[in-house]
């Protein structure tokens, strides 16, 4: 050997580094994050978005206000009416358009349910990635039956939307009653039953107690909303600070936690599902009669006997369908509470029948920015966990 | 020119006497407050409003793009107050040969990935970021998708010149 070869550099000045996806069963969805390893600890972690980049916002500006609604779905396909009535809530606001109390009481019931539908699939996924099989399994039952609800009232089981300018698509249909009070009569139980396997389980409080903490200060900092920050002992629920779609006239509470860790999150998203199946309660019990949409003929397609027998409904019907409606000019910022955090539509009207602007806020965008300093500085193990607490879903993320 | 109704905010009293000048015009419209700041003060602005004036969130950064109009660009920020449960946005209207602007990551780090979005998706270059490029967007992409002078369904692929 000569003496000129660089000799290498000592081991312990060396890192390794790692592609965690962008195809990674826990990362559901297509993100890649680059690891730089210092053994088992994480020293650097870059996360790659735009994977699932679609261009929803610029395609919003070649569609007619009703036709983004579709759109809206796509954007984070686990939490769609969700996204409609953000999008619906915003375009009412520009037309100042009063919505009648059992549109708004429907509004309100089913994007409860969507809370559960979204919070079961991040339990299941994220016990899962944890290493609790059954878990996904028991969560995906139930969803089913959240799904089954769904396609009742719009027909469609992921993309409904059935939230429309001036109030829902269709009135609810028969029978909606049984199926909806059966299923959230059943449901507390069902949340026994995931608390029994994982709440007081060695393994699980192992993995997640203490694990991914972030201080407050640093959450605030970086933009997190949602249960993450209510884990991190704010009691901030759009909800509640700024309701909207009647949400003042329901009791329901906002769990807190302090410890603002893996463990945390989970405890406060159990909680909020134990509250929505309160509030759906509600909904159901108080469900107002009356019409469900609006009272503008020039926005809310007319009757369709209607539209077969007066001349006057039928001109409406026609504008409505060939060139939309128009919406008075503004910028507005609507913002509600999606079951990921704040979720926001900033929408621009230049006062034609399309929109000049529609930029979504999504809360999954917002919270991923905190990964990188939640895995500085610890293990790869826990790396799944922590990404698992996060709770984000890669078409919110992307749009 | 400010109506009486802004003119009363405690907001933005504090804002005038902190910043002067940097106010130049502002609207309450649907309940919603916005204030166009001279671009210049625009990071000076955001640490004044965050330090004195509890806006601890940034929501967000986004723009809209007014072309053929001049100034092409407004950069919007969404700030949010949880004391006061209060929300504020802030307008900055850059022209459309040099939209430059300088960065608030120093106030909120939550600036980081809304100005890089906005930077990818219109062009606006955010003086001071210390990683600005593209987020969501391919590294290689030409030109910026939510321009509107950029077509909704991107321009024609050169597939035989590859």
């Amino acid at each position: 050997m000569s003496d000129t070869a660089a000799a290498p550099p000592p081991a312990a000045t060396r890192t390794m580094t790692l592609n965690m996806g962008p195809q990674h069963p826990s990362t559901h969805g297509v993100l890649r994050v680059v690891l730089e390893l210092d053994g088992e600890t994480i020293v650097n972690a870059e996360p790659e978005i735009g994977y699932l980049h679609t261009g929803i916002e610029k395609e919003c500006e070649v569609k007619t206000w009703q036709q983004v609604v579709p759109l809206t779905d796509r954007v984070d396909y686990l939490a769609n009416l969700s996204n409609n009535l953000c999008y619906v809530l915003g375009v009412e606001k520009l037309l100042a358009l009063e919505i009648p109390p059992r549109a708004q009481w429907m509004r309100v019931m089913l994007t409860e349910l969507t809370r559960l539908n979204s919070h079961l699939v991040w339990l299941g996924t994220h016990a899962i990635d944890i290493g609790a099989m059954s878990v996904f399994l028991y969560c995906f039952r139930e969803r089913e039956d959240l799904l089954r609800i769904f396609e009742m009232f719009s027909g469609q089981r992921m993309m409904t939307s059935y939230f429309r300018v001036g109030g829902l698509a269709l009135d609810a249909p028969r029978g909606w009653q049984n199926a909806v009070g059966k299923f959230i009569k059943e449901f507390p139980s069902k949340i026994d039953q995931y608390e029994n396997l994982l709440t007081g389980n060695p393994i699980w409080l192992k993995r997640t107690k203490g694990v991914g903490y972030m201080p407050l200060e640093d959450m605030l900092d970086l933009g997190v909303t949602g249960p993450m920050i209510r884990a991190a002992g704010v009691p901030w629920d759009i909800r509640k600070s700024e309701p909207y779609s009647s949400y003042d006239k329901f009791q329901f509470k906002v769990p807190t936690r302090t410890e603002s860790d893996v463990f945390a999150r989970y405890q406060v998203r159990i909680e909020e599902m134990r509250e929505s199946v309160k509030i759906i309660q509600q909904a159901m019990d108080g469900m107002p009669e009356g019409p469900f949409q609006a009272d503008a003929p020039k926005i809310v397609l007319p009757e369709r006997e209607k539209m077969k027998t007066q001349m006057e409904a039928l001109i409406y019907h026609f504008k409505i369908v060939t060139e939309g409606f128009r919406v008075p000019a503004g910028e507005v910022y609507q913002a509600i509470e999606h079951p990921r955090g704040e979720l926001a539509y900033y929408i621009v009207s230049d006062g034609t029948s399309k929109p000049y602007r529609v930029h979504m806020r999504t809360p999954s965008f917002g919270n991923l920015i905190a990964m990188k300093p939640m895995l500085e500085g610890r293990l790869i193990a826990d790396s799944i966990a922590c990404l698992g607490s996060l709770d984000f879903v890669l078409g919110d993320v992307d749009r | 020119m400010l109506s009486e109704q802004l003119k009363e905010m405690s907001v933005v009293q504090a804002l005038d006497a902190a910043c002067p000048g940097a106010i130049l015009a502002g609207n309450a419209d649907r309940g919603e407050t916005t204030l166009e700041i001279a671009p210049p003060q625009i990071a000076a602005v955001c640490r004044f409003l965050k330090d004195t004036q509890k806006f601890v969130r940034l929501s967000g950064v986004t723009a809209t793009d007014w072309y053929p109009m001049e100034p092409r660009f407004h950069v919007l920020y969404h700030l949010h107050s949880l004391d006061a449960n209060q929300r504020l946005r802030l307008k900055c209207k850059l022209p459309g040969d040099s939209p430059i602007i300088d960065s608030v990551i120093s106030v909120w780090r939550a600036a980081d990935w809304y100005e890089r979005e906005v930077f990818d998706l219109f062009g606006v270059t955010f003086n001071g970021h210390p990683n600005l490029k593209r987020i969501l967007m391919p590294d290689d992409w030409k030109g910026h998708p939510l321009r509107k002078d950029f077509p909704v369904h991107g321009h024609k692929y050169d597939y035989a010149n590859e």
